[in-house]
């Protein structure tokens, strides 16, 4: 049985709010494949960009708490944290607990201040949803599962930019063949091929979506938003499939809003990767929170005779 | 037009590079000048490897157009070098704040890190 059937999950604060369909439909999936999540008991913020800002050896402590539950109270030998922000995060406290001395100090001594054990590098596996998935299930038990095949959908895969970079706290990858590209991710193009739809060759996959500047210059990341959508819907594009909460509300927000302040409208519509294959899988739109997506996937979807 | 695109997109990153004070390098990177540029520009500023893969899809269209590939490939690449430019251009403005996205080093250079971990 693989160690990933069952795993800590740290869906981080955006699958609170505005990624909640992100959340229902992970759980969803997970349900329908027969892997088990056990979310992580009192979890915090991994630190995201706020603290990371401020100070980078308080986020790696933040991160590295969630980490110490999951692994000292929980037992638990693999973390799940689906969005990339999160995944970046703990990836990057393992990274430098590894390699930093002054990081471990500090982690240390706020740890003994918090009152709980201090995570030690090495002591858990961090992964994404994508992992989850591939190395849980993988594309051939996929194939079994499924009811409802993707076939006539044609998916422009979206992986932004904190799934792989920076290159060296993602240690796995760039392993050859079986293991993800930091160059050219796949991950998400062979689950969607195995539940039937046509990846389209998508230029801009790892591509900045101009998320960082989304407050203090929109104007940017709404065009860099749009050269996705229309890169996307170039490329033949009906969806763009997400697997980070906050690239999703990005590309749906500054769709909205390219229609709105530059009288741009793009028609290709994003939906996370877990709503594809919960669709695939014939798990209902509605408990996929499809209906929850500012960009209406349903009509789509209808007339795809998926929904 | 592939050419114009190419240089196009070489002169965003020497953009770049002088904005940084550097000479931009004439050296080429698997035959592509655009790569060495990049390269260049990314050195120190970890956050620029964020358009390593737009500058590669680049050349890689590059490619395709000199083997004869359809209009389609033409109109991929003109949306690879206006990304870059955004890219870029959002970069330009935040010059000497940016981290690996949007972390703002000026803040960590001027402060006393210990002293916040501390409380």
């Amino acid at each position: 049985m693989s160690k990933y059937r069952k795993v800590a999950y740290y869906p981080g604060c955006a699958l609170e709010g505005t990624g909640h369909a992100y959340n229902a439909s992970t759980k969803a999936v997970g349900k329908a494949l027969g892997l088990e999540l056990d979310e992580v008991r009192d979890w915090n913020c991994c630190g995201a960009m706020e603290v990371k800002n401020i100070d980078p050896k308080v986020q790696t402590y933040l991160s590295s708490r969630v980490m110490s539950i999951a692994a000292h109270e929980m037992k638990a030998k693999v973390v799940m944290a689906p969005c990339n922000g999160c995944y970046h995060n703990l990836k990057k406290a393992e990274y430098d607990l590894a390699h930093d001395e002054a990081s471990r100090e500090t982690v240390d001594r706020i740890s003994k201040k918090a009152g709980h054990e201090t995570y030690r590098a090495g002591s858990l596996e961090t992964i994404h949803a994508l992992d989850w998935i591939k190395d849980g299930v993988g594309e051939e038990e996929l194939r079994k599962r499924l009811k409802n095949s993707l076939k006539g959908l044609k998916v422009a895969n979206y992986y932004g930019c904190m799934y792989t970079r920076p290159r060296h706290i993602f240690p796995e990858k760039d392993r050859g063949p079986g293991s993800e590209s930091t160059s050219q991710p796949h991950f998400m193009d062979d689950l969607l091929a195995a539940a039937g739809a046509e990846n389209v060759d998508f230029p801009l996959k790892t591509a900045c979506c101009g998320g960082a500047h989304t407050l203090s210059d929109s104007d940017t990341s709404t065009k860099l938003v749009l050269n996705i959508l229309r890169a996307a819907e170039a490329a033949g594009a009906d969806v763009i499939a997400t697997e980070c909460p906050t690239c999703h509300s990005g590309l749906e927000m500054h769709q909205v809003r390219a229609e709105k302040v530059l009288g741009e409208k793009t028609k290709v519509r994003m939906l996370y990767f877990t709503q594809l294959l919960g669709i695939g899988l014939g798990v209902s739109p509605r408990k996929l929170s499809v209906h929850e997506n500012v960009s209406d996937a349903l009509g789509l979807l209808k007339e795809k005779g998926l929904a | 037009m592939r050419q114009a695109l190419l240089a196009r997109a070489e002169a965003v990153l020497e953009e770049w590079l002088r904005a940084r004070g550097e000479t931009p390098t004439q050296d080429t990177v698997e035959t592509f000048r655009l790569l060495a540029l990049h390269r260049q520009g990314a050195r120190g500023v970890p956050s620029f490897n964020a358009c390593r893969e737009t500058c590669r899809e680049i050349a890689y269209h590059y490619n395709l157009l000199a083997q004869g590939a359809d209009e389609r490939a033409g109109r991929m690449m003109q949306m690879l070098v206006a990304h870059l430019e955004l890219f870029v251009r959002g970069k330009m403005e935040v010059e000497g704040l940016g981290e690996f996205c949007c972390a703002s080093r000026p803040l960590r250079r001027d402060s006393n890190a210990e002293e916040r971990t501390d409380g």
